[in-house]
């Protein structure tokens, strides 16, 4: 009985404002000052306009290359760190251990000259390099505690079959590791769906905004539209609605995979 | 090639990307805080430490070291504080439970700042209906908590996950001898599983302050710093000096003091914890 409603009382807290954003979505605007809706509208959501689908796919494009650039240059680094005799690899490990408690306003202005200095700035491949600051350290953590827990006899075995240590890491340890992999990209994934500062300081047009710049710009003519604000919450929240269903194990495991071992 | 150069070549690619985006950008932002530098003027020339000499006297800053310290104190305790029961209500749970309690934890905080700032609204907010006579946002007394509480409500999750790991790490036969001897569930809990869980408290408030920190994103979009600069932490000021006032030379400057606040913290919590045996 207790132990039920603790549960209540946290769903409540956790879940219900996302539930009242999802309710103000399809609140009817000459209904807002009644206590609840009578009826339920789609007009919030017909109200957005391309400009924020447009957000919806910046956000993808730069989250998705994030990942793909995180993963690929990680793998390889995590495995040298991991299996191989690479000097300085504690040194590699508490730099990005550091680097990812980095505030990112202290590398902002550079970031900004750099970019614009490489016609780079308000370009989504020009957000991708930054969003590494914290993507990389995680993805590197997280596969290096993985392929350190795979058996070195692995390795050897492949060096005793004739693989030089690139060919064992591509044809032996990568084949392995795709749950790693995924725990990383999901997270990766996550967080740069979820960036605001950088995006908001190098990204300038509108429509290359992202969904973290679109929602904390969402301006309405006259008034704060509302209604409009929580369609696109409802739009942006989604996607991670679905991860965290689907991937709640991989995503607990690979948040506290680092916490609990060091 | 040796080995050794082939596991150097295999790193090398993530070392040049955090070299590049990371490190250097860090030590450019130093240069930068020696310099007078406005962007639109097109002015950049050396000006020794007198941006150091004008950060200590600018009350701003001071008055935002203030306001994140105050933030990040009193986030961080109700996060831990919040984040114990929820940890324990958790263990029980199963799955579902466990993806509920983790969705704030991934909506972008821009979104859930724009969320709250609904909840918060005086006119139609839902906290408004509960309580009409409190003006969430217009008093710089309770804006600033209206922006801890969004913190509470987003990392909480993060943090109960931490605690959870580390109460599954305690072994069930600890709790069981415990129980025998004649202990309470609560006194168990109390008298066995918090000492032992010491080491993932510390941790998580580790992790969690340096995060806290350096807030930006939710109070940017709920309140970008005001009431009367209530709720300006070091983040916002520093950003506004960059890119609403163009001023690279000081804004980096107050980067650089931002950095270096975080470092300091780190290496105090790094102390904390290296204290114990």
């Amino acid at each position: 009985m207790k132990r039920a409603l603790g549960t209540l009382a946290v769903l409540a807290f956790f879940l219900g404002p996302l539930a009242w954003q999802a309710l103000t979505s399809v609140w009817p605007e000459a209904e807002l000052t009644r206590p609840l809706p009578r009826s339920f509208t789609l007009a919030s959501y017909a109200g957005l306009h391309g400009t924020f689908a447009r957000a919806v796919l910046n956000s993808l494009v730069v989250a998705a290359g994030t990942t793909a650039l995180c993963l690929s240059v990680g793998a390889s680094a995590a495995f040298a760190i991991a299996k191989l005799d690479l000097p300085g690899k504690r040194l590699l490990l508490g730099g990005a251990l550091a680097i990812s408690m980095f505030p990112p306003i202290a590398t902002v202005s550079p970031l900004y000259l750099a970019l614009r200095a490489l016609h780079l700035r308000d370009t989504l491949a020009g957000l991708v390099l930054p969003y590494a600051t914290f993507a990389l350290p995680l993805t590197l953590w997280l596969l290096t505690s993985f392929f350190r827990e795979l058996p070195d006899e692995l390795y050897r075995a492949a060096r005793v079959d004739g693989c030089t240590p690139w060919q064992a890491f591509v044809h032996v340890f990568l084949p392995l590791s795709w749950p790693a992999l995924a725990t990383s990209a999901i997270l990766v994934f996550i967080f740069s769906w979820n960036e605001l500062l950088y995006a908001l300081t190098f990204l300038s047009t509108p429509e290359r905004r992202t969904i973290p710049v679109a929602i904390a710009l969402f301006a309405g003519e006259h008034v704060e539209p509302w209604g409009q604000i929580a369609a696109a919450s409802v739009i942006a929240t989604l996607p991670l609605a679905l991860l965290t269903l689907f991937f709640q194990r991989r995503i607990v495991s690979g948040l506290t995979a680092g916490a609990v071992k060091e | 090639m040796s080995p050794r150069r082939q596991a150097a070549a295999l790193a090398a690619p993530a070392v040049a990307i955090l070299g590049g985006v990371a490190a250097a950008p860090v030590l450019f932002a130093a240069w930068l805080s020696l310099h007078r530098s406005i962007l639109v003027f097109h002015e950049q020339r050396f000006a020794g430490l007198s941006n150091y000499r004008f950060l200590l006297g600018d009350e701003r800053f001071w008055s935002a070291l203030g306001t994140t310290a105050y933030f990040t104190a009193l986030a961080v305790a109700a996060e831990l504080l919040l984040g114990l029961p929820v940890a324990v209500l958790l263990q029980r749970g199963g799955g579902l439970l466990r993806a509920a309690v983790l969705l704030p934890w991934a909506v972008p905080t821009a979104v859930s700042a724009r969320m709250w700032a609904w909840l918060y609204n005086p006119d139609y907010g839902l906290f408004h209906r509960i309580l009409p006579a409190v003006d969430w946002l217009g008093s710089p007394r309770t804006a600033l908590h209206a922006a801890i509480l969004i913190d509470v409500w987003k990392t909480t999750p993060f943090v109960a996950l931490l605690l959870l790991a580390g109460l599954q790490a305690i072994p069930g036969e600890v709790l069981k001898a415990a129980r025998v001897d004649g202990a309470s569930p609560a006194r168990a809990f109390f008298s066995v599983s918090l000492p032992l869980l010491k080491p993932a408290i510390l941790l998580a408030a580790l992790f969690r302050s340096l995060d806290a920190f350096r807030v930006f994103d939710a109070i940017y979009v709920l309140t970008e710093g005001g009431p009367a600069n209530a709720t300006e932490t070091l983040s916002i000021h520093a950003y506004k000096t960059l890119m609403r006032s163009g001023d690279f030379g000081y804004g980096s400057t107050l980067s650089v003091a931002t950095f270096a606040c975080v470092v300091a913290l780190g290496v105090l919590w790094l102390r904390v914890l290296g204290k114990r045996p």
